[in-house]
């Protein structure tokens, strides 16, 4: 019955008036702008749902497709459309939005209105960018997200905020200005082609494009999605801006803003570059591998808990990286397409995971921070004493950091740990050493926050969590649990699409049958 | 097997069951009483147990088919099928026997010994979910499923280690283990890729009936250097079992797992988890079979781990640390046998010794009752009037652990020593010489314990004397029941398990591997094993270490400190454990903390932020402040520019 509805605008839009919305009911009446705001993301919420239950998993084409000229003179159009790639992680936004709302509820007391607009309007540009088919739309939305994210450190952020934000800002905003000449010099190449210029992504992807030209346009993409990723050596904004970020943002920053540095390989340099992807595949394999050892050291010597996290994500963001990346090693090491498919899937299913285990770990730590204002691990100790249910999670989602087995940690970097296995020996090798570094660094944390005796005055006085804690914690262990026990709905949404992909790049693989 | 029930409901029953009572345990921990926590996860347990006694005789006697079925499809991607599902043939069975009987026994001994605990409904929650990881480990059908039983069970194992919280120690003991056992994981991980790499499945049935025609397969490990790809693999699957089943030099964390409480040390550090090592590689023999090269390393470090860390048993004073040595020691004698491809053997031994090993334990755990939580042998003494079923339940797993002739650990250990003899794989001689030395260590250590323990001088405090009595019957009768498979199981089973066709379609040896079937040319029934036994080697040495603790803790007790003193420096190689916790600490543990430390000082703080990243943000700086004098604010200054521009503008248009 709804299937006249421009489902996808609405998902898109209905934050974004919604947040206005939210912003006109004044700071004086905190409450009805929590409540407006939780209404509108549970709509939002509710809304994206079909998404996934009226999608053809069978498909490889773009569905709930919308198309409005909007500058005509320059070809541009207000075109949205999602496949398997786009459509998990719309989903994933819209849940971590209602999740990031609640967080905020009885935390945030400084200007709440504008507190939770920010994070609606955010959430509209964020599935904007997801959904955005026009590369002139997707910029749009890309730049105009750093604005409420900027505004969230800025304003309700920790006392370094102002460092932060401008780190924050500059690193991004440095990254993407060469993508969008990238996309200018590709407009008039194809107007150059075919006699008019296009934006369309997918008009994009077919553009034929020398080698020299791909290789500047792959940099300059990789520029863009690798301050966003973040990989090494791009990535130090990433803890700063987490560390004064408060818990809302650095839930939405992990969970969803790195994320579109993921989704950006696999919608432009892949499909747009493939021959520059298959000439540098070194270099993006090399970086993931940095990032996820070198990163691991560097998480374990961290004195504060969301910088640890922070270093956390990095290190898992390589995985995401590298199962993008392996396909041309694989055939040339083993004459096979077979496991191509594994680390793209991989990389697909570690950006979900990772976005429901660094929010909930970040929840963690928000929880810690609300009661004693200190994200230092050597003011804790011994939390399990008094906050026993909260050390139950937290050791849950330690684990599920740790990847293990039954956790969705585990899945994605399993699918690339395999994938990298056929690649070459040593990337396996690189990339299995996760497997105690992120052990090591996330359960020395636990063991000097939660376990032993209790450390000192503070711990002693800390109360468990409440209802409102406990049913953000609640929800996502189960999403944790119910991606690691039965992935495999969720990888069938993506199998068209990713199949589609590599068809795209087939001819520029080698071997493939 | 059950009329009115298909075999995969039986076999769903098995696994839930434990699960059920852990969770209603667990999650509503609140809610219930003690008795409640106990009875759900005892009855689950019990009704698990139950099952796998018909199982097994199903696959015993009735001869049942090998059940291979997938229960549901965890993912699928590349067109490769993950999958879970259930491989029920002889082994799983016997496995399930074993694993569901000694949980059984552990949840019945836990009400006693853990009855004034407050973390009581805690322990039985983690205990019956022990017990649901160990049987999906045993009964997977593949290797994804085999990695999730792998560590689930480590899990749990972390989280007992740590059961008593707020205890330094057991929190560091905790996260050594479980770091150590990633260690392990990091191997298995990567020879579970390998083998997905060559076969393109993780399915049991597929890869070991591909096995034989990719024996040949190479792979470049670093460039120019070719390897067999069998043996990386199954070098690779060993690390994980060297991990699991603490085979040097990844032992470390078993001694400290003795942090957690007695009753998982019998279950989980003694009698189940710590064989899974030994499980995986009889389940993986086919492939085992095709690297000699990866037989010669397990049969090496299995004798290195059987005769060094016995030795390490010598010299312990906590009555629980003896125990965990001589597990290592144990643990070492079935990674022997795997070597030799005598992977029955090493199964009976792991059957075998799961039963003594656990009543040890848990008689340990009777004495530490009884003496009020005082686990030093030196503070006991003379116990043997005050504890009389614990003091026979103790003698009878004592003569099992060491061999003595017609107990189950006399066929098990006899019949590896045998095997090892026999083998010709690189390597057989030493492991040879290491297990036979090995019988005399056992003997010694063991009758040491139990004489300081049970015998001599009382050396207790006056109050714990007083108040020292026989443990109920909640923990007593459980050594009972172990106590009666101790002595019978090897003699009841060893003519099929070892010598008949118990392990036909599990175990896969070649023909010039095949020392059992060699031994069992020569093999003429269990009592003419007794018979052959006390007239061969290691019979005597068993005597001599007899005859050795007798002599220096019951006769001679001033000797063992003057030999302390005239051998200081052995003595302090012993007490340091050789050294391993010493170098893990300061060079593995010091060295990745101080490689962090210098990439995050160096690498992010001074190069990345302060030189690239501030660095030019100050040249930016620097830059926009000699720009900055452009921007003046006067109108005619912009206006000039302007007009400057404009003609410079139009010369481009002229030219």
């Amino acid at each position: 019955m709804f299937s006249n509805l421009p489902l996808l605008s609405l998902v898109i839009w209905t934050p974004i008036i919604g947040g206005m919305l939210v912003l006109a009911t004044g700071s004086k009446n905190s409450i009805e702008a929590k409540v407006l705001a939780l209404l509108v993301s549970l709509a939002t919420l509710a809304l994206s749902i079909p998404l996934y239950t009226q999608f053809d998993a069978s498909l490889a084409s773009m569905q709930f497709e919308e198309l409005m000229p909007w500058i005509s003179s320059f070809h541009i159009n207000y075109h949205v459309g999602v496949d398997g790639i786009s459509m998990p992680l719309i989903l994933l936004t819209t849940f971590m939005t209602v999740i990031v709302i609640i967080a905020g509820w009885e935390v945030i007391t400084y200007k709440v209105a504008q507190y939770m607009a920010a994070f609606l309007i955010l959430e509209g540009l964020m599935i904007g960018t997801f959904a955005a088919m026009d590369a002139m739309l997707f910029y749009v939305f890309w730049e105009a997200l750093l604005i409420p994210m900027f505004v969230v450190i800025g304003i309700w952020g920790g006392p370094n905020r102002v460092y932060a934000t401008i780190k924050f800002f500059l690193y991004t905003f440095l990254g993407s200005v060469f993508m969008l000449i990238s996309l200018l010099y590709m407009y008039m190449h194809a107007a150059e082609l075919n006699g008019a210029g296009t934006f369309n992504i997918q008009e994009l992807q077919k553009l034929p494009l020398e080698l020299t030209p791909q290789i500047l346009i792959f940099l300059s993409f990789l520029l863009a999605f690798a301050v966003k990723v973040p990989m090494w050596p791009v990535h130090t904004w990433l803890p700063d801006a987490h560390v004064e970020a408060p818990t809302g943002g650095s839930v939405i920053l992990a969970a969803i803003m790195l994320k579109l540095g993921g989704y950006g390989f696999l919608r432009f340099s892949l499909p747009i570059t493939p021959d520059a992807s298959m000439t540098l595949d070194w270099l993006v394999i090399l970086l993931s591998l940095i990032a996820i050892v070198y990163i691991g050291f560097v998480a374990l010597v961290q004195a504060d808990m969301k910088k640890l996290i922070a270093y956390s994500s990095i290190s898992h963001m390589g995985f995401v990286t590298l199962g993008f990346f392996l396909m041309w090693k694989i055939t040339e090491n083993t004459g096979s397409a077979s496991g191509i498919v594994l680390g793209l899937e991989g990389g697909m299913v570690q950006m979900i995971s990772h976005g429901f285990i660094s929010g909930a770990m970040f929840l963690s730590v928000g929880v810690l921070y609300d009661r004693m204002h200190s994200r230092m691990i050597k003011d804790y100790g011994g939390v399990v004493n008094t906050m026993p249910a909260f050390a139950t999670f937290a050791v849950f989602f330690a684990m599920a950091n740790a990847g293990l087995p039954g956790t969705s940690g585990f899945v994605g970097e399993f699918m690339v740990i395999m994938a990298a296995f056929k690649a070459n020996f040593c990337y396996a090798f690189l990339a299995a050493i996760t497997l105690i570094l992120g052990a090591a660094y996330t359960l020395w944390m636990i063991k000097r926050v939660v376990f032993g005796p209790i450390a000192n005055e503070n711990v002693e006085n800390l109360e468990d969590m409440n209802g409102r804690e406990f049913f953000m914690m609640l929800v996502l262990a189960i999403a944790v649990l119910v991606v690691g026990l039965y992935p495999a709905p969720l990888l069938e949404v993506m199998h068209a699409s990713i199949d589609n992909l590599v068809l795209q790049m087939g001819t520029k693989i080698p071997a493939l049958p | 097997m059950f009329e009115n029930y298909s075999d995969s409901q039986v076999y769903l029953a098995i696994v839930l069951a434990p699960l059920i009572g852990s969770i209603i345990a667990g999650v509503f921990n609140a809610y219930i009483s003690r008795a409640v926590a106990h009875t759900v996860t005892i009855l689950g347990v019990g009704i698990s147990f139950v099952l796998a006694v018909f199982v097994f005789k199903y696959f015993a006697f009735d001869d049942a088919q090998i059940y291979n079925e997938t229960v549901y499809t965890w993912l699928v991607s590349d067109g490769i099928r993950f999958e879970i599902g259930f491989l029920v043939d002889n082994l799983t069975s016997m496995m399930l026997v074993v694993v569901s009987f000694v949980s059984l026994m552990v949840h019945l001994y836990t009400i006693g010994y853990m009855s004034d605990d407050p973390g009581y409904k805690r322990f039985f929650s983690y205990i019956s979910l022990f017990t649901f990881s160990m049987y999906m480990l045993v009964m997977s059908n593949n290797f994804l499923q085999l990695f999730f039983g792998w560590e689930a069970v480590g899990l749990v194992s972390y989280l007992l280690i740590g059961f008593y919280y707020k205890k330094e120690s057991a929190i560091f003991a905790n996260m050594k283990a479980f770091l150590v056992n990633r260690v392990g994981d990091f191997g298995f991980i990567l020879g579970i890729a390998g083998v997905l790499m060559v076969f393109n499945t993780l399915d049991y049935a597929e890869v070991f009936a591909a096995a034989n025609s990719q024996a040949n397969l190479t792979i470049e490990l670093i460039p120019g250097e070719q390897w067999s790809m069998m043996t990386v693999i199954c070098i690779l699957l060993f690390i994980g079992a060297m991990g699991k089943s603490a085979q040097v030099p990844l032992h470390v964390w078993l001694p400290d797992s003795m942090e957690g409480p007695t009753p998982i040390s019998a279950l989980i550090h003694a009698a189940t988890m710590v064989t899974a090592g030994i499980f995986m590689v009889t389940r993986m023999s086919p492939l085992f079979e095709l690297s000699e090269t990866a037989l010669s390393f397990i049969l090496v470090i299995g004798a290195v781990t059987a005769l060094f860390m016995g030795f390490l048993g010598i010299i312990q004073n906590d009555i629980k640390r003896v125990v965990a040595y001589s597990t290592l020691s144990q643990l070492g004698y079935m990674t022997v046998a795997l070597g030799a491809s005598a992977y029955s053997a090493a199964v009976f031994h792991l059957m075998t010794h799961a039963f003594f090993k656990a009543l040890l334990f848990l008689a340990a755990g009777s004495v530490i009752i009884g003496m009020h939580h005082v686990q030093d042998i030196r503070q006991m003494g003379g116990l043997k009037k005050y504890m009389p079923i614990t003091y026979w339940t103790s003698l009878l797993g004592t003569l099992a652990l060491i061999g003595f002739p017609g107990f189950s650990g006399f066929y098990s250990k006899d019949s590896i020593i045998e095997a090892v003899h026999a083998s010709t794989i690189p390597g057989s001689t030493f492991a040879y010489y290491a297990v036979l030395a090995g019988v005399f260590v056992t003997a010694l250590y063991s009758l040491r314990m139990f004489f300081i323990v049970f015998h001599g001088e009382e050396r207790m405090d006056h109050h714990t004397k007083e108040h020292l009595k026989e443990s109920p019957w909640v923990v007593t009768v459980p050594l009972v029941l172990l106590a009666i498979p101790s002595v019978i199981i090897g003699g009841m089973t060893i003519t099929s398990v070892l010598y008949g066709d118990y392990f036909a379609n599990v175990v896969f040896v070649q023909q010039a591997h095949d020392v059992l079937g060699h031994l069992g040319k020569s093999y003429h029934g269990p009592l003419s094993m007794i018979l052959h036994g006390i007239m061969s080697a290691p019979f005597f040495l068993m005597a001599a270490g007899i005859a050795t603790a007798w002599y220096l803790y019951m006769k001679n007790p001033e000797l063992p400190g003057k030999i302390k003193n005239s051998f200081g420096l052995f003595y302090d190689i012993l007490d340091n454990k050789y050294g391993f916790d010493a170098f893990n600490e300061k060079v593995i543990a010091g060295g990745t903390r101080g490689l962090g430390h210098i990439f995050s000082k160096f690498g992010d703080i001074m190069i990345i932020d302060g030189i690239i990243v501030n660095g030019s943000a100050k040249s930016v700086a620097w830059f926009s402040s000699v720009i900055r004098h452009v921007q003046t604010g006067y109108l005619y200054h912009y206006a000039f520019v302007m007009i400057l521009g404009l003609i410079g503008l139009l010369a481009l248009v002229v030219y």
